[in-house]
């Protein structure tokens, strides 16, 4: 089968900096695909390369096996959702919606049912005549939604679409786009930097650093097997022991162990034999509800976190801030990586 | 000092009463008060054998001025060329301002903001004169036409009836140049100011829904222009129909408004006149005012 979109070996320099680096992978057809990354780890212009508003310096861009990287962003079969959802301010809702049909010529009674279509998809039905500044944030997402399907795109594109919503209404889209998604059978491709929205919605993940991919998997296989420190630390917020730490704690390569995998004791305690211990000082306990997170400051150097449930905090009673303490894990629980 | 910032800061009403009542009676005075004043003036009327304002509210003025056909020519051939000058500002001013706000960047951007307010600075008498000089029959512009053999052009022109003239300096049409070039910056700086104002995503976000660069130029960066059109078109408009100069320096014989309200209230003496002739620029505004935004003009502000 052709991928939807395949990048061979594309790079995007700006001036000194390599924005993408040599990149290369590819999204199958119907898969919804996440593209994580810190701010300008390339990932935002990789969608933008995708979208033809920047085109490569190397490499090449297929989109169904077609070489689109010099096709202007008008004749490409993909479609975009803005950050700032890029709403026409002088146009109505059903106008926003109706645009694409428009200037591909379709007749105003067709543009105009099919706009009305779209809008009952994301449920804004009774909205067609509004403007865009009379919504709300939530219901300019479904209308930039709405704007970028009318198309029937082989792809969408979504550029940090949920960004400037706040946290419940956020996790409420997350789960209408998945479904919308699997419901429409379009592929996804969706930028962000926040993990846990990458990790639940997301078929695989690409994670990016420094203009390229440090690891593409299933989230389950990047959550639980990080192939670097990076992601180690963006993804699981996992702690990593660098090639020097991790010599000190007898141990060849750098490895990464999540915080609820490491237990705390008093300093005197000992530890079972298939786990790994190291002594270290409490910095600081943070109460998260279900559990707390202990801040550790290893003797052997680093800060480590432990997640600890709450009825363990409380077997530790009296241990706080500046309390000597001894942390383990099982051996099984380290994950090794490769840089 | 702490006790007077308390009190103020208790009192909201009175801290807004402080910042606001001296520039408002300025405001009202000098703006307000004068246009109310010329205003009143023009419901006055003169008496023909003594040559006095007679100080009674009449319409008698308004009368004079739209029956006699002297004083409607006045009327409309300055808004003609009011409506001309501020048609050619916008076309020439939209590819420049759509060029500085979208385009250039950095130095080129600020070498262009410079280059349209720079003949701003300069008097603008000096630059009458200097239009009138480049326009006149043996001038440079003439000149350089006859250099290129386009004398034949420039005469067909001028043999225009109604606009053309003996030579580009006492015709209509270079009357119409200079107001051109008076007022351009006017047009531009407005338009530039809305076009920056246009999210570079919308201009995406067309172009990723399938319109080609003139659709996104008509459908989207046009209509977001508009409200800086009309801005600078009430500029262009209301400066040509006031201006009293480059009509008298340049151009055919024949009145202006601007002209017109100095000849009445100068050595004419006829003040109530020369009110009700600059009452006309304010009505003409607001009607044009009242038909852009009932067209939607300023929508997308």
């Amino acid at each position: 089968m052709t991928a939807a979109i395949e990048f061979r070996g594309v790079s995007r320099i700006y001036g000194e900096v390599r924005a993408v680096d040599d990149v290369s992978f590819s999204v199958e057809p119907g898969e919804f695909f996440a593209m994580l990354g810190p701010s300008g780890s390339g990932k935002t212009t990789c969608l933008r390369l995708v979208a033809g508003f920047d085109t490569p310096d190397r490499g090449q861009i297929l989109l169904e096996g077609e070489d689109v990287s010099s096709t202007p962003p008008y004749d490409r079969n993909v479609n975009t959702v803005f950050q700032d959802y890029a709403l026409f301010p002088h146009m109505t809702v059903l106008q926003n919606v109706a645009y694409g049909p428009r200037v591909r010529g379709v007749a105003v009674a067709e543009r105009e049912q099919r706009a009305r279509e779209m809008l009952d998809l994301v449920q804004l039905g009774a909205q067609g005549e509004r403007r865009p500044a009379q919504l709300s944030g939530g219901q300019r997402q479904r209308v930039a939604l709405a704007r970028a399907l009318i198309n029937h795109p082989k792809v969408l594109l979504l550029d940090e679409p949920l960004g400037a919503l706040d946290l419940k209404l956020r996790e409420e889209m997350q789960i209408e786009l998945k479904s919308l998604q699997k419901k429409l059978g379009i592929t996804f491709v969706y930028v962000t930097h926040d993990q846990g929205e990458a990790l639940s919605m997301a078929d695989r993940v690409a994670v990016f650093n420094k203009g390229k991919i440090e690891q593409l998997a299933a989230p389950r296989e990047l959550y639980q097997g990080p192939a670097t420190s990076f992601v180690a630390r963006f993804v699981g917020s996992a702690n990593v022991a660098d090639a020097a730490l991790a010599q000190k704690l007898g141990v060849g390569a750098p490895f990464a162990i999540r915080a609820e995998n490491i237990d705390v004791h008093a300093e005197a305690q000992s530890t079972p034999a298939d786990h790994m211990a190291a002594p270290g000082a409490v910095l600081a306990v943070q109460f998260h509800g279900a559990a707390s997170r202990w801040q550790i400051q290893l003797d052997a150097g680093g800060i480590w976190s432990a997640l600890v449930p709450e009825e363990e905090t409380r077997r530790l009673n009296g241990l706080a801030a500046g309390a000597r303490v001894r942390i383990s894990w099982p051996r099984d629980a380290a994950v090794t990586l490769r840089g | 000092m702490r006790a007077a910032s308390t009190f103020f800061w208790r009192r909201p009403y009175w801290y807004f009463a402080l910042l606001l009542v001296p520039p408002l009676l300025w405001f009202g005075t000098v703006y307000l008060g004068s246009l109310f004043a010329l205003l009143a003036q023009s419901f006055y009327r003169i008496d023909d054998f003594t040559a006095q304002i007679v100080r009674e509210p009449t319409l008698a003025t308004y009368k004079q001025l739209v029956t006699q056909p002297a004083n409607v020519d006045i009327v409309v051939r300055t808004v003609t060329m009011a409506i001309a000058v501020t048609i050619a500002c916008a076309m020439i001013a939209l590819p420049i301002a759509t060029y500085m706000a979208r385009y250039a960047t950095g130095r080129v951007k600020a070498f262009f903001y410079v280059g349209v307010m720079l003949p701003m600075w300069t008097s603008y008498l000096v630059k009458v004169y200097a239009w009138r000089q480049l326009l006149a029959k043996e001038g440079i512009i003439a000149w350089f036409l006859g250099k290129l053999g386009l004398t034949g052009v420039l005469d067909a022109l001028l043999a225009t009836p109604g606009i053309g003239g003996p030579s580009l300096s006492s015709s209509f049409i270079g009357m119409f140049l200079v107001f051109v070039y008076m007022w351009l910056p006017f047009m531009i700086l407005p338009m530039a100011a809305a076009l920056e104002r246009v999210p570079g995503s919308l201009l995406q976000a067309s172009a990723d829904l399938g319109a080609r660069p003139s659709q996104t130029f008509r459908n989207v960066v046009l209509p977001l222009a508009v409200p800086g059109i009309a801005a600078g078109s009430v500029f262009t408009f209301s400066l040509t129909l006031g201006d009293y100069i480059i009509p008298s320096v340049v151009g055919a014989p024949g009145y202006f408004i601007g002209m017109m309200v100095y000849v009445q209230q100068g050595t004419a003496g006829n003040i109530p006149l020369a009110a009700a002739f600059s009452v006309v620029p304010v009505i003409l505004i607001f009607v044009y005012l009242s038909i852009a935004k009932r067209f939607g003009a300023f929508d997308a502000l």
